[in-house]
């Protein structure tokens, strides 16, 4: 539905050419002096006169009706201008759209940002208070009275999955199940995905190798929690500065809960301190928005780190099951995966989007996935870094790694051996086009690496990676200034600081200006039509596509000018070199017009030059990724030390190349605090024990080591400069390739994460008393 | 107003008999504002409401660090840092510094004092098993006059102490170090820093000229509802060169020694288990820092 | 709650402001004296964000409070420069992409100035140590270690 390639979508073709621009690392970030100053702004950063503050009453409780709700004694409080509930806002049907990453259903959205029935997790919110001061605000929310009745819970997803689990919905029957069921279920979704006949793949396999992975929910962990700022004038109209990746989808998915139309609401994305996918939801803008309108003042709100971890999107929560069948020279003759993804209290995990990944790194024939989206007393799930994928590669990478070892084929042949390349059917759909897959095993098995020595107790791990790049709506406008200079807006969210430098130097390659006379900025809401959030790796690929097609299309303008100053034809006008240049010697002898000196007579003649591209991208680059880990694991205490980390991925061609080993380093980091530490703890009463940095592990600078990086360049044939992109590869396999390399340390294979030193310990405790029976 | 408007009240007192003089008269819940590392954190999640928070840092007497007849008198209010970068201090007491260093970022040691991580009492609290091995005593004063308190006898229970109502620590003190004794403190975490500790283990030791152990205290963290003093773990190396088996007894005391919770940090088998195996390790250490 | 009066210095500048008793310095820096530079990641001292120095000492401004400020001085994020002049710190982290989302980067640059300040030249190992008190999710830390050896290395002199 929302994500499917558009038949009418645009894709501009790969040139080969030397450039001098794209493919540097320029010295002048445009956003960096600002954040390394204090005047970067984000959404906390920015205060409106007369504005209120407004916090969020959240249930305590993991699963409760709500009886009712009295507000009376809390608005009755000296300072509180505005108290909110459900009773605020409209219900809304069942309606499903996208949700960046994500699919959404608007009956849910509503129901996320605010209870109405029912509180379906603990930090859910049930109420809503604008004041004067954080501390009356605060005071407001202890004198609000909500009656629950509290129900049985149910947190993890098999426990949620069981026939007698207690249900969050009982009008929800498995989708996807022939013929529908009768009795409802926490299965929202049942989806299967088919490739060949993987029975007979099984039958014609040497050796058939099934296992069962659990991983936990972790959070992205940005660091700046969500944040916005509304104004709602009696005019009718709101602005709400605010954090978020797509502000867009922002936009359209609040006034849809507020049944205002979306010219009403103008969203001003602020500077954004870490997304990851999960800012691509709403959660307080309608609050902030509803509580100004009732208040008359604009109202500040922001999450506290407890209501980020509570209330936010953290990812999905997995039973995995993966089974690979082999032949004894390591061919793999079938795959299947059962993945079980908690959606938290609404449907909607990320199962649609890391499906593809399963197994799309290896030419098999016969493939199956069967996924099941489950809903349980959690916070809902929002996208986190290649959302899903992490998961599925913990399984698939290590039951890779266990068949090589079983039939004694080294385990980056074995991938070889089973490499996806150039016209490999994917068992999603489509053929791969040129792919670099290869070249990052071949230079992972050349690399430096492989060649340090291991000592005791230290063991080394590989593991492979695959995830596409979104295309989708895309808007870019170049406005060309009178003085030679060029404004550049942009509507996909910057989110993780480069993406404005990137535009630049492809607007740059493509004017031939230099890069320091373009300044690249944000759109908001009313400055474009709509743009897809930054979400999908798209950043760089798809803002990359339209910037230069608007870029192509000021030239074109520009062209035009300089055809009528000259009076030729257009098609007698080229661009080169930042000048127009009449075609060939027979147009006339015409000295070269500069951008500067087109666009000062641009106006008269026929207008100011501006160049636009409001497109649908498609053509988006599958990325891969080799990673390589050296670890040592303490026998006595079961602590994994990363002792070398290296990662080698094609990122089709490097527009900023430090910026893109930047990428890979952040990516990796948080995929080895997910495979060690994260992890989201519950109690029994289904209450998050861990909603804060001290106790959800995020790794710190002492906890890795530097992480080498090597950029592969396979271009994508489908992007004007190549590009694939690159963020999100490189959280999937640190997983995997931490659980190999314990197993070649210690030789245990890690099936439970986070591969925590408890669970690390009484694995290879195991291990040994089953060694001693034996 | 309302009722459900929260006024706290603020004091700043310049001498000791002021703070004693605000605590006693307040009727309300009290607390003492030394580093404010745990009783900030505390009132922002709402843990706590305290309805007078008295600031003892400007009280000479509390900041300052001394020798003190071959010892140190290291007052209530000498943060973490403070402590670290004393050019003597380590030396004497590096075991102390290991648990000090362990309490958090340098941007918590810049304002954590060990006096607030004691009486915080959590029973992962870093300082705590070190001051313990290392005989340290808590010089208390209140309304009833001074008085001391050891500090293996100083908290009682998690977030509990043996501090009557008025009565505030102002300094504690570290006797004179013998020859030939080392110290030290290992705790397990999961991450390198930032995390509260799992397992800890303090051990303090005397060895002879011929490197036999004459002295050992040992004291445990996190694996119970204080800090334990475990007689027999000490008891296992005293006479030993602290061989194989002497280290295999110091880590069964360890373990025997502990009766822990299962919670988010880790569960009771596994502390049971690191206990001996940091027994061991911390042993090690304290024996070279001895000079073995 | 009855707010007090407070004198304090801040990046060398005499500054007052009222406040509540539970306000912190940090809400009192970004909410009554509008420097906004120094963030709130997490209110509770485990993220580093808010890292400023208190009369020399590096803290967490979300660890002391509004009225603990009286009379001391202050250094946050916006003094680092001199002038329109870049602390070389402040260089380094651009030169070496040591920053993406920047969220956490005040308090890094804070915190990395107060290591150098009593240790010109530290190993890797003991720049990785003095920063565990800095989270930070976009960079892994990489860039940002180089970044301050590289800047100690020019502020050395070498």
């Amino acid at each position: 539905m929302g994500m499917m390639p558009s038949p009418y979508g645009t894709q501009l073709p790969y040139e080969e050419k030397d450039t001098k621009v794209v493919g540097t690392n320029p010295k002048e970030r445009p956003d960096a002096v600002d954040k390394v100053t204090g005047r970067a702004r984000y959404a906390a950063d920015i205060n409106l006169p007369g504005q209120l503050i407004g916090k969020v009453l959240r249930s305590p409780h993991a699963h409760a009706n709500i009886k009712s709700i009295d507000t009376s004694a809390a608005e009755a409080l000296d300072g509180v201008k505005a108290v909110v509930t459900s009773a605020d806002f409209p219900d809304q049907p069942v309606l499903h759209a996208s949700g960046g990453e994500i699919m959404i259903n608007f009956r849910d959205v509503t129901r996320n940002m605010m209870a109405r029935e029912k509180a379906l997790y603990d930090g859910h919110p049930v109420a809503a208070v604008a004041a004067t001061s954080e501390s009356i605000a605060k005071a407001a929310m202890k004198l609000i009275k909500v009656d629950y009745e509290v129900l049985p819970h149910v947190i993890e997803v098999v426990a949620a999955m069981a026939e007698d689990a207690p249900l969050l919905n009982e009008e929800q029957f498995t989708r996807g199940i022939e013929p529908a069921p009768e009795k409802p279920s926490n299965i929202a979704a049942r989806m299967v995905t088919k490739l060949g006949d993987a029975e007979a793949g099984f039958k014609a396999a040497d050796l058939v190798i099934e296992r069962e992975f659990d991983t936990k929910a972790a959070h992205q962990g940005y660091i700046e929690p969500h944040a916005s700022i509304a104004n709602y004038t009696e005019g009718g109209n709101a602005e709400v500065w605010t954090s978020t990746q797509g502000h867009y989808m922002n936009r359209a998915q609040t006034a849809k809960v507020l049944e205002m139309d979306m010219s009403k609401i103008k969203v001003m994305p602020a500077e954004i301190g870490g997304g990851f996918g999960g800012k691509n939801l709403i959660y307080l803008e309608p609050l902030a928005i509803r509580l100004s309108q009732k208040s008359q003042r604009p109202v500040k709100m922001a999450m506290t780190r407890d209501e980020v971890f509570r209330a936010s999107g953290p990812t999905s929560g997995t039973n995995i099951k993966i089974k690979i069948g082999m032949t004894k020279d390591g061919r793999i003759t079938a795959a299947e995966a059962e993945l079980n993804y908690q959606a938290g209290c609404f449907p909607g995990s990320s199962l649609p989007l890391c499906t593809p990944t399963a197994f799309t790194r290896y030419d098999i024939e016969n493939v199956q996935v069967i996924g099941h989206d489950v809903i349980c007393n959690r916070p809902r799930v929002a996208a986190y870094r290649a959302p899903g994928a992490p998961m599925i590669a913990f399984g698939v990478e290590t039951v890779i790694d266990e068949l090589a070892e079983e039939l004694k084929i080294d385990p980056i042949e074995i991938r070889l051996i089973n490499a996806a390349r150039e016209g490999t059917q994917t068992h999603f759909g489509p053929k791969l086009g040129p792919i670099g897959y290869v070249e990052t095993l071949e230079r992972a098995r050349a690399h430096d690496h492989m060649k340090t020595k291991l000592g005791p107790n230290q063991g080394r791990g590989i593991a492979t990676a695959f995830w596409n790049t979104l295309g989708m709506e895309t808007s870019a406008t170049i406005n060309v200034n009178q003085d030679g200079s060029a404004s550049l807006v942009y509507g996909t969210v910057d989110v993780a600081g480069g993406m404005r430098t990137v535009y630049a130097q492809m607007a740059a390659e493509e004017l031939g200006i230099p890069f320091d006379k373009i300044r690249a900025q944000q759109s908001d809401t009313s400055s474009q039509g709509f743009n897809f959030p930054t979400v999908g790796s798209r950043g760089t690929a798809a803002g990359g596509m339209a910037v230069v097609k608007a870029s192509r299309d000021a030239i074109a303008r520009m062209c035009q000018v300089a055809a009528r100053i000259w009076e030729v034809e257009e098609d007698e006008v080229v661009w080169e070199d930042g000048s127009a240049r009449p075609a060939s010697a027979n147009v006339g002898d015409f000295e070269p017009l500069s951008l500067a000196e087109i666009a000062a007579k641009a106006g008269f003649m026929g207008g100011t030059i501006a160049g636009h591209a409001e497109i649908n991208v498609t053509g988006g680059g599958p990325a891969f990724s080799t990673h390589l880990v050296d670890v040592e694991v303490d026998r006595e205490t079961g602590l994994v030390k990363v002792l070398r980390y290296t990662i080698i991925q094609d990122a089709g061609k490097a527009i900023f190349p430090d910026y893109v080993k930047a990428q890979f380093h952040g990516a990796a980091v948080q995929g080895i605090g997910m495979a060690l530490n994260e992890e989201y703890i519950y109690n029994d009463k289904g209450v998050m024990e861990n909603p804060g940095f001290l106790d959800y592990r995020c790794p710190v600078a002492s906890d890795v080591p530097n992480i080498e990086t090597e950029i592969v360049e396979v271009p994508n044939p489908n992007h004007p400069y190549g590009v694939r992109g690159v963020g999100e590869v490189s959280i999937i396999p640190p997983l995997a390739v931490i659980s190999n390399a314990i197993y070649d340390a210690v030789g245990v294979r890690m099936r439970d994460h986070p591969m925590s030193p408890s669970k690390v310990l009484k694995a290879m405790d195991e291990a040994a008393m089953k060694e001693a029976a034996e | 107003m309302g009722e459900a408007m929260y006024e706290l009240r603020y004091e700043e007192p310049a001498t000791l008999d002021a703070a004693i003089g605000l605590i006693t008269a307040e009727a309300g819940d009290v607390r003492i504002l030394s580093g404010g590392t745990d009783v900030l954190v505390q009132m922002h999640c709402d843990m706590i409401e305290p309805a007078l928070l008295v600031n003892i840092k400007n009280i000479g007497e509390m900041r300052s660090i001394e020798k003190d007849r071959g010892g140190y008198r290291i007052g209530a209010a000498v943060t973490g840092m403070e402590l670290v970068n004393h050019p003597d201090f380590g030396n004497d007491w590096p075991g102390i510094l290991d648990g000090v260093r362990l309490i958090g970022s340098i941007q918590v040691k810049g304002r954590a004092t060990v006096a607030g991580n004691l009486c915080n009492a959590s029973p992962a609290a870093d300082s705590v098993p070190p001051l313990m091995t290392a005989g340290a005593i808590a010089h208390v004063v209140g309304p009833n006059g001074a008085r001391d308190i050891p500090v293996t006898a100083f908290t009682t229970g998690p977030g509990q102490t043996a501090l009557e109502k008025g009565e505030i620590v102002v300094s504690f003190s570290l006797p004179e170090r013998a020859p030939r004794s080392g110290d030290a403190y290992l705790r397990f975490t999961p991450r390198t820093e930032m995390d509260i500790a799992v397992v800890g283990v303090a051990i303090n030791l005397t060895l002879d000229d011929g490197g036999t152990c004459t002295d050992a205290l040992v004291a445990l963290g996190a694996v119970a509802e204080k800090a334990l003093m475990v007689d027999a773990a000490g008891a296992a190396l005293v006479g030993t060169k602290l061989d194989d088996t002497a280290m295999q007894n110091l880590a069964a005391a360890a373990s025997a020694a502990c009766r822990p919770i299962d919670d988010k940090r880790g569960t009771k088998e596994y502390r049971i288990k690191v206990a001996g195996v940091l027994a061991r390790r911390a042993a090690a250490i304290a024996a070279t820092r001895a000079g073995a | 709650m009855k707010k007090t009066h407070v004198s304090t210095t801040v990046n060398g500048d005499d500054v007052d402001f009222l406040c509540e008793p539970t306000q912190t310095l940090l809400d009192v820096l970004r909410d009554e004296l509008q420097m906004t530079g120094t963030k709130e990641g997490c209110a509770t001292g485990d993220c580093g964000a808010c890292s400023v120095t208190l009369d020399g000492t590096l803290v967490c401004s979300c660890l002391v409070l509004g009225l603990e400020a009286a009379g001391k001085k202050i250094e946050t994020i916006e003094g680092m420069a001199n002038g329109d002049e870049l602390h070389p710190l402040q260089r380094k982290f651009i030169e070496h992409v040591a920053l993406q989302c920047g969220i956490c980067t005040p308090g890094l640059l804070v915190a990395a100035r107060s290591l150098l300040e009593v240790n010109p030249d530290p190993t890797e190992d003991e720049v990785r140590l003095w920063l565990a008190g800095n989270l930070c999710r976009c960079t892994g830390y990489h860039n940002v270690v180089e970044a301050v050896m590289d800047a100690a290395l020019e502020m050395r002199g070498a």
